[in-house]
């Protein structure tokens, strides 16, 4: 159990509606005290000046394939990745070899964060076995071995009937059913967002109305069974509205979005460069506009990367045959300020809201501020610090970002877990 | 590896006609007419070419493409080497790059491509110093058939200013559409994209300046100076964009359907034609049909590609 002593930045805790220049005392792995002139002998010192020190971020959707993949990532580079970027916390997804849908993966990825990961890792359970959409998964068992969601990521669940079924049980459970809205029948074959790009470019289109008819549909089904349902990387405008619309009707309703879909539009990506393919795609700029107008005006619950590592050789192929997905973890922050904080659309209050108390809330985790006692997990970062992220530097095992090369004005500066330092910037 | 003129537009190779200018390919065209044979002749044999070695890679199947690519190389006295996919290592699990890769290895001068995957000869061009002429990639471009298209409508108009012209067929599957699309645009033609609603996203509007769209044959082809024709192509439809019976009767081409046009109008196609879907027998075989003549001018577009890339 770790100690520090983290002095003179500026602390934000959104949670405590604290902004004020101070010191934060971590002790034996839990937040003593934050004040002015904290004094703690013997204790490690980290000197925040000029930084933002913040309660320690939560990515609340990355892939960490391991167990069975890997080659692409495993849950020590991940973490290490996830640590790289600020984020003390991150919730990984079931779509592991096999599938995270028994007790016997959730403990198998409990234990090896223990022994490995640089930081918290909270594992997703699947929602029907496999994730092939059919029958249930073992939710019960996977709760009591440590899942804090459930979720089919990237193979939604077709059969509203299953749906329905999965939400009552997370009701009773009291977790969150995250869907990645997809409906398959619309986007079979879609290799980038339809529209005057896709047609141009004669690549095969995945619609708006792909994502947003399951978004209508997972609303009404959580009307109907009161579960709390949560909006993977929501990505149109369409579902936008609806989930604005959907949450003034008091459904529990929660959404995140990525980096990337409020950073690029399907205009500015680099034709058949697979590391600007992923789901749901890259939209169009009114698209954009509406997910950063979700964000301002609160929609919006949470930043997550949907950090989505793949080998090297898998994206050097064909563009449609390569797989959907890009990493996300390190260049979350700097993208978040440079298209949020410093173009004046958000304070920088709020971007720590969407990284902190936000996914906090989502997903049950009694972590996300600065309060006595909470866990002693810190995120520090800057506003001004001139950066360039290269992506043969990452810390994770894959190198699929489109952003290599990208200068940044701002980002993390060190990352703190338990009272333990295990990132700085160099 | 042959160092790459960054002077000449082609040095690169010729990946798709939309980000070509309209006096490149003019000089294209120039140089095409150049290497046309007079009537009953052959093509003229030149060796501006000796020495250099072109590979053919056809991951598709091919007939009067890969056939023309050949003969012009060899006219220019290149050396040719053609591959098929399914004879090759890619049928053995190696990658496109790997391919590529190997014979690269073995210093030829130009790689002719098509493949099945649109872009993916823009793949290659970002990981590859040697010049890669597209001849056809996907669902995207076909710039040869562009340029060949442009010739044979040369052939039979003063030039390619302010035309009218009418494409017909699957659109939204169609690299040829495209390239004459963009190719016809440039010349500030008027382009009427015409056939069912799924083959003929409205997106298509946006494509090129001059472009619209129209869902009804007749009046598409009303006063045009071109009727380009696409080939039906079920292999690339995922499902039915309206009942295969129907699709001749409103969307064929018909004999009756030229005086709506143009009294001079060019009845084009790209091949290979499927007589009584796309278009009837009669119009194939009329006057009009320029068919042919497309098939003959691929040989001199590709002897102008082929010497502004690598003479």
């Amino acid at each position: 159990m770790k100690s520090l002593l983290i002095q003179g930045g500026r602390v934000i805790d959104p949670a405590s509606k604290f902004d004020a220049v101070a010191d934060v005392l971590i002790r034996n792995g839990r937040i003593e005290a934050v004040g002015v002139g904290l004094k703690a002998e013997g204790v490690e010192v980290l000197d925040a000046t000029g930084a933002i020190v913040a309660p320690g971020f939560i990515d609340m959707h990355v892939h960490l394939r391991e167990p069975g993949i890997e080659h692409a990532e495993t849950i020590e580079s991940g973490s290490r990745a996830a640590a790289a970027g600020g984020f003390t916390s991150i919730c990984c997804m079931p779509n592991t070899l096999p599938t995270n849908d028994s007790a016997t993966v959730t403990s198998y990825i409990v234990q090896r964060a223990r022994e490995v990961a640089a930081v918290n890792v909270f594992p997703i359970g699947a929602i029907t076995k496999g994730s092939k959409g059919e029958e249930l998964a073992a939710i019960g068992s996977m709760r009591e071995a440590g899942i804090v969601a459930i979720s089919d990521d990237g193979r939604p669940v077709m059969n509203a009937r299953v749906m329905r079924r999965a939400m009552e049980l997370a009701r009773s459970l009291d977790i969150p059913v995250i869907d990645h809205c997809e409906d398959l029948n619309l986007s079979a074959g879609g290799d980038m967002n339809e529209g005057p790009e896709s047609v141009r470019l004669g690549l095969r289109g995945i619609p708006s109305a792909s994502e947003d008819v399951m978004v209508a549909r997972d609303l009404l089904l959580a009307e109907l069974t009161g579960a709390s349902y949560h909006v993977a990387h929501l990505s149109t405008k369409r579902s936008m509205a609806m989930v604005t619309f959907a949450k003034s009707k008091g459904i529990r309703v929660s959404c995140e979005v990525t980096p990337h879909h409020f950073a690029i539009t399907d205009q500015e990506l680099c034709a058949y460069d697979s590391n600007y393919k992923m789901k749901p795609p890259l939209r169009r700029s009114d698209d954009v506009e509406a997910i950063i107008e979700g964000i301002v005006d609160g929609t919006v619950d949470a930043i997550a990367t949907d950090h989505a590592p793949h080998p090297g050789d898998e994206k050097m192929q064909e563009f449609e045959r390569c797989p959907f997905g890009i990493t996300g973890l390190e260049t979350a922050i700097g993208l978040s300020l440079s298209e949020l904080v410093h173009t004046g659309r958000i304070t920088v209050g709020r971007m720590v809201e969407l990284f902190t108390t936000g996914p906090a809330r989502v997903m049950r985790l009694n972590r996300g501020t600065l309060a006595p006692g909470a866990p002693g997990d810190v995120t520090v970062f800057d506003l001004t610090t001139e950066w360039t992220f290269d992506v043969r530097q990452s810390q994770s095992k894959s190198r699929n970002s489109p952003f290599s090369g990208r200068r940044f004005i701002g980002g993390q500066v060190a990352t703190v877990v338990g009272g333990g330092i295990v990132w700085k910037r160099e | 590896m042959p160092a790459k003129d960054p002077n000449s537009p082609l040095a690169a190779g010729l990946l798709d006609i939309e980000s070509l200018d309209r006096r490149e390919i003019e000089a294209i065209l120039d140089r095409a007419r150049f290497f046309q044979p007079p009537p009953n002749e052959t093509y003229r044999r030149l060796d501006c070419l000796r020495g250099k070695t072109i590979v053919n890679l056809f991951f598709e199947a091919s007939t009067r493409t890969r056939v023309s690519f050949e003969i012009a190389a060899k006219r220019l006295g290149a050396d040719t080497i053609s591959i098929a996919a399914a004879g090759s290592s890619v049928s053995k699990g190696e990658s496109l790059v790997d391919t590529l890769n190997t014979l690269v290895a073995m210093r030829p001068n130009a790689v002719v491509m098509r493949h099945a995957a649109s872009g993916a000869p823009h793949f290659l061009a970002r990981h590859l110093q040697i010049p890669i002429v597209n001849a056809g990639d996907g669902t995207h471009e076909h710039p040869t058939q562009g340029l060949l298209d442009a010739l044979t409508i040369l052939d039979r108009r003063k030039s390619l200013e302010n035309l009218r012209v009418a494409i017909i067929g699957d659109i939204a599957h169609s690299r040829v559409a495209r390239s004459d699309i963009h190719l016809l645009s440039k010349f500030g033609a008027d382009i009427v994209l015409c056939g069912p609603p799924s083959l003929v996203p409205l997106e298509l509007a946006e494509l090129a300046p001059g472009v619209r769209i129209s869902y009804d044959m007749k009046e598409a082809i009303r006063d045009v100076d071109v009727i380009m024709m696409l080939r039906v192509q079920l292999e690339r439809q995922h499902e039915a964009p309206m009942a295969a019976s129907e699709y001749f009767r409103f969307f064929g081409l018909q004999l009756e359907h030229l005086a709506l046009a143009k009294p001079e109008v060019i009845v084009m196609h790209p091949g290979p034609i499927n007589r009584g879907r796309e278009l009837s027998s009669d119009v194939a075989d009329s006057q009009r049909s320029a068919i042919l003549n497309q098939v003959e001018n691929g040989v001199a577009v590709r002897m102008a590609v082929l010497e502004r890339i690598l003479a």
